[in-house]
Formats: C-alpha cells, sequence, structure tokens
C-alpha cells in the first residue's frame, strides 16, 4: 500500500516540497517524504484552510481551548496560538481545563497545563468535577465500577466546558479531537446503536443550538501527525493515558482502526478520502 | 420462597430452591414464574430446552420451539416483503455453508406445505412457486484437488435430491462460465482478471461481484425470478462495518435490506433477522448436512472485519443484531422492494398486502446511476462525465463510471493498464459501463407501466 518512493538524488533523500533540505520525515497522512521546516508549514496550513472553508471562527471571537494537557489540546494551543498571530484571526484564546479527580492522571495533567498557560501565554481556567458536581471520577468509579465510565465523565465533561465556557464568557470552545478520535466514534455510536449520535458526530461544529457552540478543528487531522508535530517541535504535553481507559469499549473501536490502518492505508493524495473522513458517507436520514 | 439452603443468608434468594427443584420430573404445572426457566423451554414451558438462542440463558429452547421460532422469522421475512408469490420461481443460491443450507430446508419446507395445500384443494388456480438451486463452483480460484471438489458436489446433490417431493433443479456451474467462452480459455481469463488486482480485499470482492453476476446468467437463462440469498444477521454485521471503512457508505443501505430488485432478477434476503449462531444451531439439532468448502481464510479487510465482529458478539451476543439495526434506520434505496405485481395470478390479497406494506419512493432514495462493477448506486456527483462520453460507446471510460471503492481496490491504477483490464472483464460489467448513464431501465419502466400498450415495448 505504500506510495512509490521518490526517485533518490545521489544518496540523499530531498523534501519532496522544497526540494533543498534533507528529508527528515515521511508524512503519516500522504507518505511523502519532507523536512521539518515543510512539514510544519504544511501541516499548519492545512489547519489554517480547515478553519478558513468551514468558518469556524470569527473576528474578536473569545475562544475556550479544552485542555486535558495531552498532545491534541497542547498542540491545538500552540497551532492555534500561531495562526492566530500569523493570519490575524483577531481571537482571544483561553485555556480551559476540567479536573475530573483521577489520581495518578489527571492531577499530573493538570501541571502539564499549568506549563503551558506559562509557555503560551494564554489565561488558564481549571473547572472541577469536585466543585461543579461533588463527585470525583475516583468516587463515581468505586460506585459503578470499571465498566461503562467513560460514559458518565464524558457527560459530565462536557457540562464542564460549557460551565466554565460560561464563566470565562467565551463565545466558542474549540477541542482537540482528531480524525482517528472521530473514526472511532463513528464506529462505536454503529456498534452501540446510537442513532441520534451517529447523525451528529462528524460534524466539525456541534452545539450550535445550545449554550456554546463547539468545534474541532483538527477533525482532518491524523493522530500521528499531531504526534509528530508535537514531537519534532519539542512541545510539553503529557502522554499518559487514562487510568481507566483500558476498560473503555472504545478500545474495540481502536484496535481495529489500527488493524485496519495496517491492510490498508490510503494516503490522501490518491484518494479524496480517509478512511475516517470516509465515514462521513454513512449518511443518516 | 423460602430458601433451603444453609449457606444462603440474604432474603428472597431463590437460588437453593432452582437447586433443589432439578431432580424432580418435568411436569406440565407450569411451577414459579422466573424460577423454573432452568428446566424448561421458555416458549412452550412443557419440553426439556436442549439449545440456546443468543439470549443466553434467557432463551433455552426446546427443539421444536426453537425451529419454529427460526422458521418464523424467516417466514415472515417472505410474507412481509411479498418475496415469494405462486407464480415465482426461485432461485436458492447454494454455497454448502450452514446459513444457505438452512434457506434451502426452509424454501423446501415452505414449497412442500403449499404443494400439499395445492393437492388437497379442489381449486387448482394458485400454482405452487418452484425452486431451483445453485452453486457456483470457485475451485479454479483455489487450490483445491479435484476429488474434493467432486465429492463435495456430491454431497451437494445428494441433498438437493433428498428435499423431494417438489424436485429441485441443480445447476453446477463453475464461476469461469461468467464469461461467454468457456472451460480452458474461460479459467485462464480469470486468472489474468484477479491477478491484474493488486489489492487482496479488491480480489475478494471482485470475485463476489462475478458471483452475483453468475447467479443472475443462471436464473435468467432458466427463467427464474428471484434469487434466494442465505444472508443472515451475522453476514450483514460484517457487510455494515466493511463498507463503511471501505468508503461505501452512500450506498451501504442498497446492500443490506430484505429485497434488491436493482438487479434483473430480484435479489433477497429473507434469513436477514436470523443469527448465524442460531442456524449453526439448527443445523447441528435437525442434522442438516453442510459442507464445507474451505475456500481459505478471508484475508484482507473483509477477514479483519470477521474476525472483529466475532471478538464483539462474543463480549454481548446481541451485538450482530444491534449494527444491523442501526443501519437499517438508513433510507434505502427505491429498489429496495418487489417489483410490483401485475400479475394476476397472484392473489389480489397478496398484491395489496405488498403495496401496503413495501417502500413508498418518497421514503427512499433514487438513482439513476450505477458502478459498473459492483452495482453500487452512485450520488450524481460521481458521474460528470457521462454526458460527455455519451457518443464514444467504443471506449467506455470505466475510470470515471466506477465507484470510488472500487476505483482503488479493484481497476488498476496505471492508466495504460486499463484497457486491457477492460478487455478481461465479463461482457455484462462492459455494458453497464457503456450504458452507465442510461440508468436502470425496468425501474423507470415500472413507474409508467400503466401508461404502456406492450408493443410500444419493441421501441426501447
Amino acid at each position: 500500500m505504500e506510495a512509490d518512493s521518490k526517485p533518490k538524488k545521489s544518496g540523499a533523500r530531498l523534501c519532496c516540497v522544497c526540494n533543498q533540505n534533507r528529508a527528515a520525515l515521511k508524512r503519516p497522512k500522504t507518505l511523502e517524504q519532507i523536512c521539518r521546516e515543510c512539514f510544519y508549514a504544511v501541516f499548519e496550513e492545512e489547519i489554517h484552510q480547515v478553519i478558513l472553508e468551514n468558518q469556524l471562527f470569527k473576528p474578536g471571537e473569545r475562544i475556550a481551548i479544552g485542555a486535558s494537557g495531552g498532545k491534541d489540546s497542547t498542540v491545538l494551543a500552540y497551532v492555534l496560538s500561531e495562526l492566530n498571530r500569523r493570519h490575524n484571526y483577531g481571537l482571544d484564546l483561553f485555556l480551559l481545563s476540567v479536573d475530573e479527580g483521577i489520581t495518578g492522571y489527571r492531577d499530573d495533567s493538570l501541571e502539564t497545563v499549568k506549563r503551558n498557560e506559562l509557555q503560551y501565554g494564554l489565561p488558564l481556567k481549571i473547572v472541577s468535577y469536585k466543585d461543579l458536581y461533588g463527585w470525583t471520577m475516583d468516587e463515581i468509579v468505586k460506585m459503578i465500577g470499571l465498566k461503562n465510565n467513560c460514559t458518565f465523565c464524558g457527560v459530565f465533561r462536557r457540562q464542564a466546558l460549557d460551565r466554565g465556557a460560561a464563566l470565562l464568557k467565551v463565545d466558542k470552545v474549540a477541542t482537540g479531537h482528531n480524525a482517528d478520535d472521530i473514526a472511532e466514534t463513528v464506529l462505536l455510536n454503529i456498534l452501540r446503536g446510537d442513532i441520534a449520535r451517529l447523525s451528529r458526530c462528524t460534524s466539525i461544529i456541534t452545539g450550535e443550538d445550545g449554550p456554546i457552540p463547539r468545534c474541532k478543528p483538527f477533525k482532518y487531522t491524523y493522530e500521528k501527525e499531531i504526534v509528530m508535530y508535537a514531537y519534532f517541535k519539542k512541545l510539553d504535553y503529557f502522554s499518559t493515558e487514562c487510568i481507566y481507559s483500558p476498560n473503555a469499549y472504545r478500545g474495540f473501536a481502536r484496535e481495529f482502526i489500527k488493524d485496519l490502518e495496517r491492510i490498508r492505508f490510503i494516503p490522501l493524495c490518491s484518494c479524496s478520502s480517509l478512511t475516517s473522513v470516509k465515514f462521513e458517507n454513512f449518511v443518516v436520514e | 420462597m423460602a430458601c433451603n439452603s444453609s449457606t444462603c443468608n440474604s432474603s428472597g434468594c431463590y437460588k437453593g430452591y432452582v437447586e433443589e427443584e432439578q431432580p424432580k420430573p418435568n411436569t406440565k404445572a407450569a411451577v414459579n414464574g422466573g424460577n423454573s426457566c432452568q428446566n424448561l423451554c421458555v416458549k412452550c414451558k412443557v419440553n426439556e430446552p436442549v439449545c440456546c438462542g443468543i439470549g443466553g440463558e434467557n432463551s433455552r429452547f426446546c427443539k421444536d420451539c426453537f425451529k419454529n421460532n427460526l422458521y418464523g422469522k424467516f417466514k415472515q421475512a417472505v410474507t412481509y416483503n411479498a418475496m415469494i408469490t405462486p407464480p415465482d420461481k426461485v432461485l436458492v443460491a447454494f454455497s454448502g455453508g450452514p446459513s444457505s443450507r438452512v434457506v434451502l430446508q426452509f424454501v423446501h419446507e415452505m414449497q412442500y406445505k403449499a404443494q400439499k395445500n395445492y393437492d388437497a384443494n379442489k381449486d387448482k388456480s394458485l400454482p405452487v412457486f418452484g425452486v431451483g438451486v445453485a452453486f457456483i463452483d470457485e475451485s479454479s480460484t483455489h487450490s483445491f484437488t479435484s476429488q474434493h471438489i467432486e465429492k463435495a458436489i456430491e454431497d451437494i446433490r445428494l441433498i438437493v435430491s433428498n428435499l423431494a417431493p417438489p424436485s429441485k433443479e441443480l445447476f453446477v456451474v463453475p464461476i469461469e462460465s461468467i464469461f461467454s467462452s468457456d472451460g480452458i480459455d474461460g479459467k485462464e481469463r480469470l486468472k489474468e482478471l484477479l491477478d491484474a488486482v493488486s489489492d487482496v480485499t479488491g480480489k475478494e470482492d471482485l470475485l463476489s461481484h462475478l458471483r452475483i453476476l453468475l447467479l443472475q446468467k443462471i436464473a435468467s437463462e432458466n427463467g427464474y425470478t428471484r434469487i434466494v440469498l442465505g444472508s443472515c444477521t451475522s453476514r450483514i454485521a460484517c457487510h455494515v462495518i466493511s463498507a463503511t471503512v471501505k468508503g461505501q457508505g452512500y450506498s451501504l443501505s442498497a446492500d443490506i435490506q430484505y429485497v434488491d430488485s436493482r438487479w434483473e432478477i430480484p435479489v433477497v434476503l429473507p434469513l436477514r433477522d436470523c443469527p448465524a449462531q442460531e442456524l449453526n444451531t439448527l443445523c447441528s439439532l435437525d442434522g442438516l448436512k453442510i459442507v464445507e468448502l474451505l475456500n481459505g481464510p478471508c484475508s484482507g479487510i473483509n477477514g479483519l472485519v470477521s474476525s472483529f465482529v466475532k471478538v464483539l458478539q462474543e463480549e454481548n451476543p446481541s451485538r450482530e443484531c444491534t449494527i444491523v439495526r442501526t443501519a437499517g434506520k438508513l433510507t434505502p434505496f427505491h429498489f429496495n422492494r418487489v417489483p410490483e405485481i401485475h400479475d394476476s395470478n397472484v392473489p389480489s390479497a397478496t398484491r395489496r398486502h405488498q403495496k401496503r406494506y413495501t417502500l413508498k419512493p418518497n421514503g427512499s432514495l433514487s438513482s439513476d446511476s450505477f458502478c459498473p462493477i459492483c452495482n453500487s448506486p452512485l450520488k450524481k456527483s460521481n458521474f460528470p462525465s457521462s454526458l460527455r462520453s455519451h457518443g464514444s460507446q467504443q471506449n467506455p471510460d470505466l475510470f470515471a463510471s466506477a465507484c470510488s471503492s472500487c476505483q482503488f481496490q479493484i481497476l488498476p491504477k496505471d492508466p495504460s493498464l486499463m484497457e486491457e483490464f477492460l478487455s478481461l472483464l465479463p461482457q455484462q460489467m462492459i455494458t453497464k459501463a457503456k450504458h452507465g448513464d442510461q440508468g436502470n431501465f425496468s425501474l423507470l419502466r415500472e413507474q409508467i407501466q400503466e401508461f404502456l400498450f406492450s408493443d410500444g415495448e419493441n421501441e426501447i
């Protein structure tokens, strides 16, 4: 399934974009050989195009970036502030973090977010389940056991984001959901028969009829590319998974998609849609 | 009930009661509600259960009730969708596996009952529907020994001949017969065609497209009016997932309905509501012989999806049903119902029933163009070049007229190889590529049927 390798010039593999620097990596999305600088440029440019084409933001808006301290939200915060500066979006950016009260996980990742606040110069607000609801996730799990925690946590988190967004008086919330996440969600909703969610989950903007609209600028971005970006830029992020995730049903979907990509990987240049974006064709009435 | 177990401490415990119940002989009298589920068939509450449905412990059936339950689902699917009516001749696609064995059995039993009614009835106006069986011999694509395949065919002949009266014609057709030329030429051409497809999944899918085309050919040449497939819930669940990941989401709803009339001979799926597990159980309970032709494990995406669904099913036995139900919410296409019955031999009650219960045109998607390879309905936007190439019938633009999935996994990547590939495809696909923009005539005709005079048809 690999694309034909570009013809090599006297031993050195050159970046296919600038043809000057040595290629440092193979782009996960397109399998192109590319140097670091060009990778940053094309990664950032693609996100900029997604923002423009889908009209995600308007000048003067206050935007809260859902920040967990993980790679997706860290890269999102970094790229958004960069693009905001470079292309004059005119946005007021904030970091909004949710503390679910999971010891050994959330307490560590929150330290990362606090560092991001300083590194990116974005004001940070933390809302906690304990303050909002009187329960931490640890307490909830003790009550309900290890199955279906994600369902509870997901519902609480969305509420928490809405509340935090209201406190910050922002116009929108941006989250770091990437193409892989959305692919897993589509599959999950098919498996669980959640028709309502299925019809909403591929939208790049959701909740427009609710208190705070939410958007996913990384909808078309591959998880591997986000990791690549964070790695090369040496961004500070927390890379451990939630301690309750091994029991999550989402794990089935994730495993399957990983196996699927091993069998068939579709470079975006040769086919107009990719595995996760293809799920959009699943039209629901 | 008081609990007699000395170790039990909680109130309302009936564990001990059930354990006490075991050595007593089963009586006809219904015992305390839920406690006796362990010992009696949940349906008739009379016989001893011998097997479980997919509901596990909550669905323990005796042999008769289990079989009736499955047959009931089959019968309902047939009746509700007017799949089989008296003047029909039905071709059952038989692969030898448990699902097709069961569907063959059920179709036979339905025919047998109809025959008995016919014989007993003084009024012989309603004929009994005819049944034929088709087995596609794919041995040329695998490396079976000829003894293996001959033994399998012998077994199949035996099965079919035992399902009489009424007797059924059996067609054993090699897959290469899809090409007009037979024998060695056909085998060679098939091998070349499959070798020209580099993607493993594409190869498997192309083979299944050829299979359905061949079934159409057999049915059409022998006057059959319906093709019955034994596709069960499990198979459909796998198809839902694999179509989604292959980017065939738009056409998915066309493939998973009870009826598929986009073909010349409508294809029906009466076992759509039956899980594979139950069909397997029925085969072993009833001693229905299965002919196992190990076509090798499905590799590529189809195999991966199959094992994925199996894992999910182990985790939750109703997962397959949920998947099919979810996909069932997709809007079907206008061809996902039996064509209107104008035959006066069909009782008017059946015709009224079919009219009332099948899909209304505005509750379905319409489609004029279909992929020449997999026959999936295309969104209008996929087909811009149809108008341009209308004049040039010589070299149909195969690539442009195919769906994106076939473009990716079946058609050659190198445009210079396209012409050769075209020459290897069976005639039916080439014709479709040429006439792609003219859509499906029979469905258009159906809409204006009532206004046509029979001699006007020759002009089309």
